[in-house]
């Protein structure tokens, strides 16, 4: 069922044969290829020949990419399980026997009638599409902008100053800075040595740069991780006061 | 022109949407139902014989003043306004088979046409020219969904009982196929 070759688009394809060419996207579903098929065959649609127009729906469908199929696919097989039931023998006046196609048939009148009314609505439709109402709101994307108004001069100094741009390129030196979160880990493990309770700030040096806050930051929640320590901030953006966890000691 | 002929004139100028009967009572809560009409009758006869490049229509569920179909290329041409674009064929199936059976769910509409219309619903939602008018009873308790007022004024119906019946249709369901 997986075509390796990608199939060309919806049996657009000339049929060497010469036989019927359909133009799949014109269709907007099995139901509507379907119709058409008993239309051009000029067939009773309550006394459809199950096998010819099963055959014709399925040279037209050929061409399908699987995604798009499906809803198609489906169709055909129903035709082809209708065509076998039509196969099988029944007596003359056999009591209850159902014709196979009544299904297909009650569709195809109930599509055929949606059809008729979506006529009508495109109909409908169309006259109103011809009136704007005084509020209409234009789908359009903004106009274009108007022609330049630029002087000679404005054009120069606007290419000297992309000239001067170019010529002396900004480069900015990226150094990698690691942090060191198992210094500050140490270091705020040997502060709680001495003292139970501590300050944030206390641990930081004066001035610090950015990584000594972030690698504080990162060591004091891999240690809450690890239940050594406990933190803890009565409002947001106080200090955060950092003591040692009871209970993991005791334990 | 009399002068609450000006007045729903005035209205109907300044609403983006149409205006149904009621509404415009609203302006003139002392006037009666058939001074209304008449001033309505009145201000159409003015735009038809005096000959204007509008015309009061009665559609999408109440009146408004719309531009004359005559004029609408010389619009377009000129970028003032631009037309919606066309539904498509499949589009208008959809919206054949809410406005009849409606409230409908996704299957019942698929089941109709053949073909998977999820994304379609949502798209005609998006739209808005449907909407989810309820859930139905049973497993999974799906979405159901009717057409809106911008349904009938997209397709300029007074009421969606101006669409033909089902009996007035050439198709006429049959609940037996003949017999053979």
């Amino acid at each position: 069922m997986i075509a390796a070759p990608l199939p060309e688009t919806a049996g657009s394809e000339v049929q060497p044969e010469g036989g019927f060419v359909v133009e799949l996207q014109s269709f907007s579903g099995p139901l509507d290829l379907l119709l058409t098929l008993v239309r051009d065959e000029q067939v009773d649609i309550y006394d459809i020949p199950v096998a010819r127009i099963a055959e014709q729906f399925l040279k037209a469908i050929k061409g399908l990419a699987i995604d798009e199929a499906a809803d198609y696919l489906e169709m055909a097989a129903r035709l082809v399980r209708i065509k076998a039931q039509m196969l099988l023998p029944r007596g003359d006046g056999e009591e209850g026997w159902e014709d196979p196609r009544a299904e297909l048939v009650r569709r195809l009148l109930e599509y055929q009638q949606m059809r008729e009314v979506a006529d009508v609505l495109e109909r409908h439709g169309e006259e109103r599409r011809n009136r704007f109402a005084r509020a209409f709101i234009p789908q359009l994307a903004p106009p274009p902008a108007g022609p330049l108004a630029l002087s000679l001069h404005e054009l120069l100094a606007a290419v000297d100053r992309v000239l001067r741009i170019t010529r002396e390129p900004t480069i900015h030196d990226v150094v990698p800075r690691a942090l060191d979160v198992d210094g500050a880990i140490e270091a705020v493990r040997r502060v709680l040595q001495l003292r139970e309770r501590l300050l944030w700030q206390e641990v930081l040096p004066p001035g610090a740069e950015p990584w000594q806050v972030l690698s504080l930051l990162l060591a004091l929640l891999e240690l809450a991780r690890r239940g050594e320590v406990r933190l803890a901030q009565e409002t947001p953006f106080d200090n955060v006061e950092i003591s040692r966890d009871e209970a993991v000691e005791t334990a | 022109m009399t002068k609450l002929s000006k007045l729903l004139e005035a209205a109907l100028f300044a609403s983006a949407r149409p205006i149904p009967t009621d509404e415009l009572k609203a302006l003139v809560p002392d006037a009666s139902r058939a001074e209304l009409a008449s001033a309505l009758d009145e201000l159409r006869e003015h735009y038809d014989v005096d000959g204007h490049g509008v015309e009061l229509v009665d559609a999408g569920g109440g009146w408004q003043i719309l531009t004359r179909p005559e004029y609408t290329e010389a619009i377009e041409r000129a970028q003032l306004a631009s037309r919606p674009q066309r539904l498509s064929a499949a589009s208008l199936e959809t919206l054949a088979i809410i406005a009849y059976r409606q409230p409908i769910g996704r299957a019942e509409v698929e089941e109709i046409r053949g073909v998977s219309v999820g994304s379609m619903l949502k798209t005609l939602n998006d739209r808005g020219l449907i909407d989810v008018v309820g859930r139905a009873e049973g497993l999974g308790r799906p979405l159901l969904y009717g057409t809106t007022e911008l349904f009938l004024e997209h397709f300029a119906l007074r009421h969606l009982s101006e669409l033909p019946r089902a009996d007035e249709l050439a198709v006429a369901l049959r609940n037996e196929p003949r017999a053979s």
